[in-house]
């Protein structure tokens, strides 16, 4: 099922969660609302699933008003951050829940219900478990149960927050690979909200990034990653060195030494220089650009990783590049660095 | 230097520093305190009860007044920890799960029958429905008859034992927060049953340890009713006042034979009150993990 979004605002209280939100997701995909903490991403998963109202805007899911409806009735599954498990009950009672309190009308009868958890027991590879108790459960144990569970009643879209949020890092990994050959398999319209980058790049077919109630940009993995919009989202996707220049008549000047650099799209006065850690190319000194003195060097696996003191005419900045082992650097030796590839955003502070 | 050249203090275990006999001094203290202020009168109770022997006691329970005592005792606590239950739980569902402009003065005014003296609350319902009183002659004129007489000694009660119940669900249902209720109504439960199957076996052990504390307040207590009851013998005596009378006539074994039920009560509700912490210190644990 499609999901349209238009023009969501909603505040609480002083601080405004969202601001003139636009999002439209089609049928079928994976995507991954990703954020630091307060930008209002859980916010607008839950107004999505009908835990909470936007105070202005509108949501519908093909078409149809989905503010009308509360949130039983958007057939929506729902996996909470903390999962949320009913702990009285058995995961079997747990699994069940939906489809139990269901309108005598529709409600299945009792085999009917247990066929059906069994399945969903099946798919989440826990059926043994079926008579524990959440208690008794481990954290990646929790996840699955609470995704059969908000799976039972056969939702047309699935809302995760958080999903892998509170698991450690192998469990996550595991988890992360599984929900998407889940999703391959099920092919039920997902979101998730995550706050970590390699999460969101790695599962989801399509990425919002968002910071303080806006939308900073929508795209691919790759396009996220390669070309950020803006610079909070270069700043918050991959390690980035960030320098503040300025730029007057196309040349690029960090605190006065111009950087030999051509600055595009022609922007002028104060900005900032993005830069990978890995696009930073060490080249001979003198080289008519930056220039930096070694500081302290690690090496592991493929790369070493220096951290280097710019000779930037303004006191020293430290910036941290990963750079091919094919050359060993030494602490103490001078450099030049040639970004390969980077970005200029004009400083909007 | 040799391994051996250090030896343990056999009197450390830990960082410690009291010397073995002020703590086996203070244990004692608080042994010889109990046994006199609580297990000496408790016994007392019993000895006197029975000091006539089995016979005597059963006669002088089985008396006329101190069965209508009794039965007065029963439905006064059963409608006040009925209604408690009921404004109990709206109270701590409110405070829990809602916010809202004034929330601090409710939970202070669900407080204050504990910090008023219970005389004051009884001495209030008469002010307020007494003949002199506020509403008193409307009541008259209406043939309504309030004080001294069951609908009076059950407001005092319910007014006496009103925080109980909402102060044992509050913290648990503030500790609990939401989630489990909104994954519940996303699943498409209505309200009633998210109550029912979700909220109630949360708070349930909650629930009963604060109907357990509210009823045996509302069974013991003297002051509030002995303002609104009238002591009309055999009619609007409870169990308590039955006591006081009885032993103002010198009838020993009979007041300290209803005396004696009193205290029964309060020994079953301590070692229910007992179990139940068990069940809720399961529950925390539960959720913690």
């Amino acid at each position: 099922m499609s999901i349209e979004l238009k023009n969501i605002v909603k505040r609480f209280g002083a601080f405004s969660a969202l601001n003139n939100v636009d999002l439209t997701i089609a049928d079928g995909e994976l995507l991954a609302l990703l954020g630091p903490s307060g930008s209002g991403k859980t916010t607008l998963l839950r107004i999505i699933a009908g835990l909470d109202w936007p105070d202005s805007g509108s949501v519908s899911f093909d078409g149809e008003n989905a503010l009308a409806r509360g949130a039983g009735e958007r057939q929506v599954g729902f996996v909470f951050q903390h999962y949320a498990l009913f702990r009285h009950m058995t995961v079997f009672e747990n699994v069940a829940f939906g489809l139990r309190v269901q309108p005598r009308a529709i409600r299945k009868d009792e085999a009917s219900i247990r066929a059906r958890v069994k399945e969903l027991l099946d798919l989440v590879q826990l059926d043994w478990l079926a008579d524990r108790y959440p208690s008794q459960l481990s954290g990646g144990q929790r996840q699955r149960i609470a995704l059969a569970r908000a799976l039972a009643t056969e939702p047309r879209i699935l809302l995760l927050d958080e999903p892998f949020g509170a698991l450690d890092a192998k469990v996550r990994k595991e988890l992360r690979r599984w929900l998407r050959s889940l999703h391959e398999e099920i092919h039920v319209t997902s979101v998730f909200v995550t706050h970590d980058q390699e999460e969101a790049l790695e599962v989801a077919n399509r990425v919002v990034v968002m910071d303080k109630g806006r939308i900073e940009q929508i795209g691919k993995p790759g396009e996220v990653y390669d070309s950020p919009a803006t610079a909070f989202v270069h700043g918050f996707i991959g390690e980035s060195i960030v320098l503040p220049v300025d730029i007057q008549d196309g040349v690029i000047r960090l605190g006065g030494t111009p950087l030999n650099i051509a600055a595009e799209c022609g922007a002028a006065g104060p900005s900032k220089l993005f830069v990978r850690r890995h696009d930073m190319q060490i080249s001979p000194p003198g080289w008519g650009g930056l220039e930096g003195t070694v500081r302290r060097v690690r090496s592991f696996g493929p790369i070493q990783r220096a951290d280097i003191a710019l000779s930037d005419g303004q006191g020293e900045t430290i910036i941290e590049i990963d750079a091919p082992r094919d050359r060993e650097l030494r602490s103490g030796e001078v450099v030049g660095l040639q970004p390969r590839r980077y970005r200029i955003f004009a400083d909007r502070t | 230097m040799s391994e051996a050249a250090f030896t343990i203090p056999l009197d450390r275990t830990d960082a410690r520093t009291e010397p073995r006999w002020v703590r086996g001094l203070l244990i004692g203290l608080c042994g010889l305190f109990l046994t006199v202020f609580i297990v000496l009168p408790l016994t007392i109770v019993f000895a006197e009860a029975l000091a006539r022997g089995g016979q005597a006691y059963l006669a002088a329970l089985t008396e006329p007044e101190a069965l209508s005592a009794i039965k007065l005792t029963l439905t006064v606590a059963a409608i006040s920890v009925g209604l408690n239950l009921v404004f109990g739980l709206i109270a701590a569902w409110a405070v829990a799960k809602f916010e809202f402009p004034g929330k601090t003065l409710l939970i202070t005014l669900i407080d204050l029958p504990f910090s008023v003296s219970p005389v004051i609350s009884g001495l209030v319902f008469v002010l307020l429905f007494g003949g002199q009183g506020f509403l008193g002659p409307w009541l008259q004129d209406n043939d309504i008859q309030l004080l001294f007489a069951l609908p009076g000694i059950a407001l005092a009660t319910t007014f006496v034992t009103f925080p109980f119940v909402s102060r044992a669900l509050i913290p648990l249902m503030q500790e609990q927060g939401t989630a489990e209720e909104e994954a519940a109504l996303s699943l498409g439960a209505s309200g009633l049953q998210t109550f029912f199957r979700v909220t109630l076996p949360n708070i349930k052990w909650g629930l009963l340890y604060g109907v357990l504390l509210c009823n045996a307040r509302a069974m013991g207590e003297f002051g509030a009713v002995s303002v609104v009851s009238g002591h009309i013998r055999g009619e609007t005596n409870t169990m308590p006042l039955l006591v006081e009378i009885l032993y103002n006539e010198y009838q020993f074994v009979a007041a300290f034979a209803v005396a004696s039920l009193l205290a029964l009560l309060a020994l079953i509700t301590l070692v229910a009150k007992t179990i139940l912490e068990g069940q809720l210190d399961e529950g925390r644990q539960a959720r913690e993990h």
